[in-house]
């Protein structure tokens, strides 16, 4: 129910600087989740939103309200923020009862007695709690205690929820369905979300927008997910989103080869694109479902198959291709009806069906920071 | 500009204050003044008096018989400790669990009321056991004579042992048994193991162990007292007393004290800084994730006579000198046989009910040990909470003067409490009980700050987080979530200082003034008085008392943890 | 016929009342990687200590390489330290206070063997392993890859003809994970050991295995290779298992197969079941092996759409009966509310318990 703002905010910790002149804004009502890797400084910003740490440098709005300024002197403390947090390790009060854990915020606004009941109840029967409202925590499981601590972090109508990792303490089914619930809940009460995950998977899933953030506190990329993931701003966020090939570009003789050593890119390259790869600027990005694989000549790029794994439904390909081994997944269903699968040591012929262009700037140093 | 400044000093920075000012006057101080009156006389270094002090032979053969006691108690004691935990631990041996309890129990007694007891069995003609074997096989002199530097090794043995073993058998239990499997499918036998893996991964918990032994022995001053004046041999904290004593509180004497004290203080030093050293070098990660069964060595044919020897130990360790105190102790006349007509209960009414000087020796006990436990308890938690909550800078600086007195000796801190709370700041306590209040205050503070960091260790930053999340300020943070959710280890930090204050002798016998005996000085003077009877009689009342609070200990300990 | 190079046979273990291993009976060839698959508890992890003596069965025997180990027949018991297998555990077991080279060298010096021929010994399993840079160096200021991989070294420095694996992955990050499963495949390779691994992970017991074992509170599920065990489930549990399931209670109406209680949606393009006079049963299928089709089919509609980004999963509701189907991106998307019709192209059919 409000918006939030960033400006050139900073933090350092000692000699470390973990965030430097970021800006953000956050839309009232989005789920908008950082993603990156541990130590991106993505929980540092959940925290210095919330108030549990001073900012070194810049502002905080969140609504109209100026909440942290280092100019101005400002720093409301978490308690006057009007916010809700769910954290990593549920944070719920081990020595009082669901219905104790949901009520203490509209304790300390001072509600009356008999409307804060109204709404704690209501609170815990939005999260599928109904029964349970007398038990103490160390009676409950994972996934109900992270739903006492959502329920909590509703019951007083904040105008926006912070989420640290609240989901990685569970087992794969439950992350599946709270995701779910913490979406529906959104949905229905309107509140503008702050996520904070390292897992793709989960931000893919809730978020409206993504920010996805590297080692060193910048950010790379924001968007819907289906940008982030169909359209990836540089090879970091590429490799972040899931299990990535690298393809190196030379140009000999007039055409496209893979790498210095391998053979031919079949591919319809878009004629800039080619100036680029003529001038050694470029490196293809591919999905390992993105790639065909024939028996046949039809293909002129031609690589090795290394390792061949059966895991179910999908069949993993080890190929070597050029210098270097792809990882390519076929469909069981689809390579049967290509006729028989590939075995190690086999001579494959490739197509990709689907490649992006990033700019070759010392591989290593984009996709490691 | 201004409000920059202001807004700085926040609740942190002046607890910090409060917390730092606390410690240094309560700890820091009075060792200071220990090291600043031995080594300074009216302002210039004071060399002269040091080396007469080091060079008398007294001193001389005090320090040795300190560093003799010391190397063989913790010599015993570590192979006693290791062999029972191995024994608890890694065999078969049956009753298990009561052994382990039982192993703890003299742990809780007092070891120089231990002391009293074997002097009442093993003194030469008059002990009850030498009378008994000389009886017996007819001889002329007796066998044991306990008034010997062996005799107090013995007993101190037997009640600092379990220092060792809790140490030992806590890691071997807590030890991942996969490591032994690992060697086992590697090709090693048992004997292997134990020799190339268990062993050196237990050496860390050993050493703590012997350590730890090593610095109670050094700085002990009952059992020495009544096992060695007698005979003339002195330990250097008995040695402290005796000059203290006989001149009559004379300057010089707490001066030479202060000299004495420092080897102690030096000496503690050394050994809290090779433990580190051990431990760092051996800091290995050996505890199990996975709970399952260690590997067991089947006892077979050794399995009873071990079970045996154990219960054996404890008998002749715990409940002979328990027993002889309580018999003793309802003697009409020393000396006499242990009939029924030769005991009653009159010693006990006497004592109780009748005598002043008991009966006050007792009162002081329980309310200085319980005024300090509670003060303790709750300067401790506001302490712990500065150290492990308060992310200030400078908090090591808490975390070093809090602990401090852990490695002071008892005597150490009531030399220092005399110099600094006689008169020279304006303040005199000599003689009241308050010194003695203060004195306990510093040495018990470092339990206090160790039982309440852990338990608010475990309080995890986000649960206050969440309550500030909900609304709550600081302090309201403070009393609705961390104090309920740390009552246990604040109730356990309590628990952990009333006992033992209650039956110490080694600070209280330095401090002590004509109406404020503790139990432990009032038993230890119908001691020195030859009142054998009543010293005893004393010594079972304390020991019920302690008992009763022991089990008082696990009673609500347990009932809190299931509380929560 | 080759003679089977591990064997148990009707191999039990009871803990007081509940029996955890239920006459478990293998034969495993010489240089086969065989795992055993199952959730915790199911009895894995204690058949494989009794293979490796920690414990001892009740009753049943285990034989290697025709020499008999743990027999209740024959009353026989042979300590773990003389079975010569190479053991891997879950939390590594590397001795902190012994440096890399003196963990991978135990094995050989309890042997006694000449020293030339230890040194040669532990730097090839050192090597082999890529631990050769950090020989010298202790446990604790190694990563959990590297422990894993002293404990590698250090069970193949005797080149067993067996090696031991007690769920050696899972204390590890996902990434390691993958990596680690190669390279344990590649020292199979070289070193030709047989290998019985415990795992409860389906994906890396099917990447591993040349056979597995599905086991289910001390009873055998299923055995077979990991291809088979995925397209022919044994039964539900395997089924469930071995990747995600729908499990759709159906029943049979007019020669044709519907949802149950949902005749309206119309009926299934599948085959009756063969041979059966049931009228209910309970429809297995793969999220991934439902089409999603516009006309036609089963008629549902889209309740959830999650974007997972290589992988779309929707949930369709039929009626009250929800079906969870997983499709490639590069299809078209649905959205939610949309209405959609479910082709389905591989089937199982099970019993319809309650």
């Amino acid at each position: 129910m409000a918006n939030v703002s960033l400006e050139k905010v900073g933090k350092t910790y000692g000699r470390h600087q973990v965030i430097s002149d970021f800006s953000i804004t956050l839309r009232d009502g989005e789920c908008f989740t950082f993603l990156g890797p541990s130590g991106c400084g993505k929980t540092v910003i959940l925290r210095l939103i919330a108030g549990f740490e001073h900012l070194t440098t810049g502002e905080i709005f969140i609504g109209d309200r100026l909440v942290s300024s280092v100019e101005k002197g400002v720093h409301i403390p978490p308690e006057a923020r009007k916010i809700g947090v769910v954290f990593q390790d549920y944070a719920v009060w081990p020595h009082k009862t669901v219905y104790e854990n949901v009520v203490y915020p509209l304790q300390m606004q001072k509600i009356p007695a008999a409307e804060a009941k109204k709404r704690t109840m209501a609170a815990v029967e939005q999260v599928n709690l109904g029964s349970l409202e007398n038990r103490l925590p160390f009676q409950l499981s994972g996934g109900q205690q992270q739903r006492v601590a959502l329920a909590r972090a509703l019951v007083s109508r904040p105008e926006i929820m912070l989420l640290d990792e609240p989901l990685s303490n569970l087992d794969a089914n439950l992350r599946e369905e709270m995701r779910f619930e913490i979406t529906a809940l959104q949905k229905q009460t309107g509140v503008t979300i702050l996520y904070v995950t390292h897992d793709q998977e989960v931000a893919l899933a809730i978020s409206d927008r993504i920010a996805i953030m590297d080692k060193m506190g910048r950010v790379r990329q924001v968007g819907p997910p289906d940008e982030i993931y169909e359209n990836p701003s540089d090879p970091f966020v590429f490799k972040f989103m899931g299990i990535s090939n690298f393809i190196p570009l030379d140009w000999r003789d007039g055409r496209v080869f893979v790498g210095e050593s391998g053979s031919p890119l079949a591919y319809p390259i878009p004629a800039d694109v080619l100036d680029r790869i003529r001038r050694h600027e470029l490196i293809a990005g591919c999905r390992p479902y993105d790639i065909e694989l024939t028996h046949d000549d039809s293909s002129p790029t031609r690589g090795t198959i290394r390792r061949v794994i059966y895991l179910g439904s999908i069949i993993d390909y080890r190929v070597a291709l050029g210098m270097q081994e792809i990882r390519v997944q076929q469909d069981v269903r689809d390579a049967g009806q290509g006729g028989i699968p590939f075995r190690d040591g086999d001579p494959v012929g490739l197509n990709f069906l689907h490649l992006k262009w990033f700019e070759n700037r010392g591989l290593t140093e984009e996709v490691e920071s | 500009m201004i409000r920059k400044l202001f807004g700085n000093f926040g609740i942190a920075e002046i607890l910090l204050a409060v917390s730092v000012l606390i410690l240094v006057i309560v700890v820091a101080v009075p060792v200071l003044l220990i090291l600043w009156t031995a080594l300074f006389v009216d302002g210039s270094l004071n060399t002269r008096d040091i080396l007469k002090v080091l060079s008398q032979p007294e001193t001389y053969e005090a320090l040795k018989n300190s560093l003799i006691i010391a190397a063989g108690v913790t010599f015993f004691s570590t192979i006693i400790g290791v062999f029972f935990a191995w024994l608890v631990s890694r065999t078969d041996l049956p009753l298990k669990e009561t052994m382990k309890v039982l192993f703890l129990v003299p742990f809780m007694l007092p070891s120089f009321i231990g002391a009293l007891a074997w002097k009442m069995l093993l003194s030469p003609r008059a002990g009850y056991i030498n009378k008994y074997l000389s009886d017996l096989f007819g001889l002329d002199g007796s066998l044991f004579n306990i008034y010997s530097l062996s005799g107090i090794i013995a007993v101190e043995t037997m009640y600092l042992f379990p220092f060792v073993f809790i140490q030992v058998a806590g890691a071997l239990e807590r030890m991942d048994p996969t490591l032994e499997e690992s060697a086992r499918i590697s090709g090693a036998g048992l004997l292997t193991i134990t020799r190339k893996i268990t062993l050196p991964l237990m050496t860390p918990s050993i050493a703590a162990g012997a350590l730890l032994v090593a610095l109670y022995s050094l700085a002990h001053f009952g059992v020495p007292a009544i096992l060695g004046t007698e005979r003339g041999i002195y330990n250097i904290p008995t040695k402290i007393y005796e000059q203290i004593y006989q001149s009559g509180g004379s300057f010089v004497a707490i001066r030479t004290g202060t000299i004495l004290s420092s080897i102690l203080v030096i000496a503690a030093g050394l050994i809290l800084y090779i433990q580190n050293l051990v431990l760092k070098a051996g800091r290995f990660q050996v505890i199990a994730g996975k709970s399952m069964r260690p590997l067991l060595l089947k006892l077979r044919g050794l399995k009873i006579p071990l079970l045996l020897f154990s219960i054996l130990y404890i008998f002749i360790t715990v409940i002979l000198p328990t027993v002889t105190i309580f018999l003793v102790g309802s003697l009409k006349t020393y000396g006499v046989s242990f009939t029924l007509e030769n005991m009653s209960l009159t010693n006990l009414k006497y004592i109780l009910f009748q005598w002043k000087m008991t009966k006050d020796a007792i009162w002081n006990s329980l309310y200085l040990s319980l005024g300090a436990a509670f003060v303790t308890m709750i300067v401790g938690t506001l302490i712990s909470y500065t150290i492990v909550k308060i992310k200030v800078r400078g908090r090591f600086i808490l975390e070093f003067l809090g602990l401090l007195p852990f490695s002071v000796p008892g005597t150490v801190i009531a030399i220092g409490v005399i110099l600094m709370w006689s008169g020279k700041f304006g303040i005199n306590l000599y003689n009241t009980a308050w010194i003695i209040f203060i004195a306990y205050i510093a040495r018990y503070m470092a339990f206090s700050l160790k039982s309440n960091s852990a338990a608010l260790e475990q309080v995890s930053d986000s649960l206050e987080e969440a309550a500030r999340a909900c609304g709550a300020t600081h302090w309201q943070s403070l009393k609705d979530i961390v104090i309920p959710l740390i009552k246990p280890g604040m109730v356990a930090a309590f628990f952990l200082i009333f006992l033992p204050a209650l039956r110490e002798l080694t600070t209280s016998i330095l401090l002590y003034g004509p109406t404020t005996r503790t139990i432990g000085v009032a038993i230890y003077a119908l001691n020195e008085d030859g009142e054998t009877v009543y010293a005893a009689t004393l010594a079972s009342v304390a020991l019920v008392i302690i008992i009763v609070g022991q089990l008082a200990i696990k009673r609500i300990t347990r009932s809190r943890i299931k509380g929560i | 016929m080759t003679m089977s190079h591990v064997k148990l046979q009707d191999v039990t273990k009871r803990f007081g009342p509940v029996v955890a291993v239920n006459r478990l009976s293998i034969e495993i060839s010489q240089g086969e990687c065989f795992s055993m698959l199952g959730p915790s508890g199911c009895g894995k992890t204690t058949t494989l200590r009794m293979v490796a003596g920690f414990e001892d069965l009740d009753e049943g025997e285990i034989s290697v390489g025709g020499k008999i180990f743990s027999s209740s027949f024959k009353k026989y018991y042979l300590p773990p330290e003389k079975r010569d297998f190479g053991m891997v555990f879950q939390a590594f077991a590397v001795w902190p206070h012994l440096n890399v080279y003196n963990n991978v060298a135990f094995p050989l010096q309890i042997r006694k063997m000449p020293k030339a021929e230890i040194e040669e010994r532990t730097r090839r399993a050192i090597t082999y392993t890529g631990l050769s840079e950090c020989a010298e160096t202790y446990p604790n200021e190694l990563s959990g890859g590297q422990k894993q991989r002293i404990a590698l070294a250090r069970a193949i420095a005797i080149n067993p003809t067996v090696m031991l694996l007690d769920e050696p992955l899972s204390n590890l990050d996902p990434k390691l994970r993958e990596e680690m499963r190669f390279e344990i495949k590649d020292l199979q390779r070289k070193f030709g050991f047989t290998i019985l691994y415990v795992t409860h992970d389906q994906a890396e017991a099917m990447a591993l295995s040349d056979r597995i074992l599905v086991m289910s509170e001390g009873n055998v599920q299923q055995i077979d290779t990991p291809l088979n065990i995925y397209h022919k489930p044994a039964n539900k549990f395997v089924f469930s298992f071995i990747g995600l399931s729908n499990f759709l209670p159906v029943e049979i109406a007019d020669s044709a197969v519907y949802i149950e209680g949902q005749h309206d949606a119309g009926p299934l393009n599948v085959e009756l079941p063969p041979r059966t006079l049931e009228r209910r049963l309970i429809l297995a299928t793969r999220p991934f092996e439902i089409d999603i089709i516009r006309e036609g089919g089963v008629r549902g509609t889209v309740k959830r759409v999650t974007y997972l980004g290589d992988v779309i999963d929707y949930r369709v509701m039929v009626g009250n009966v929800e079906v969870r189907i997983q499709k490639n991106r590069i299809k078209e998307i649905l959205r939610e509310g949309q209405r959609c019709g479910l082709k389905f192209n591989r089937i199982l059919w099970y019993e319809h318990q309650p």
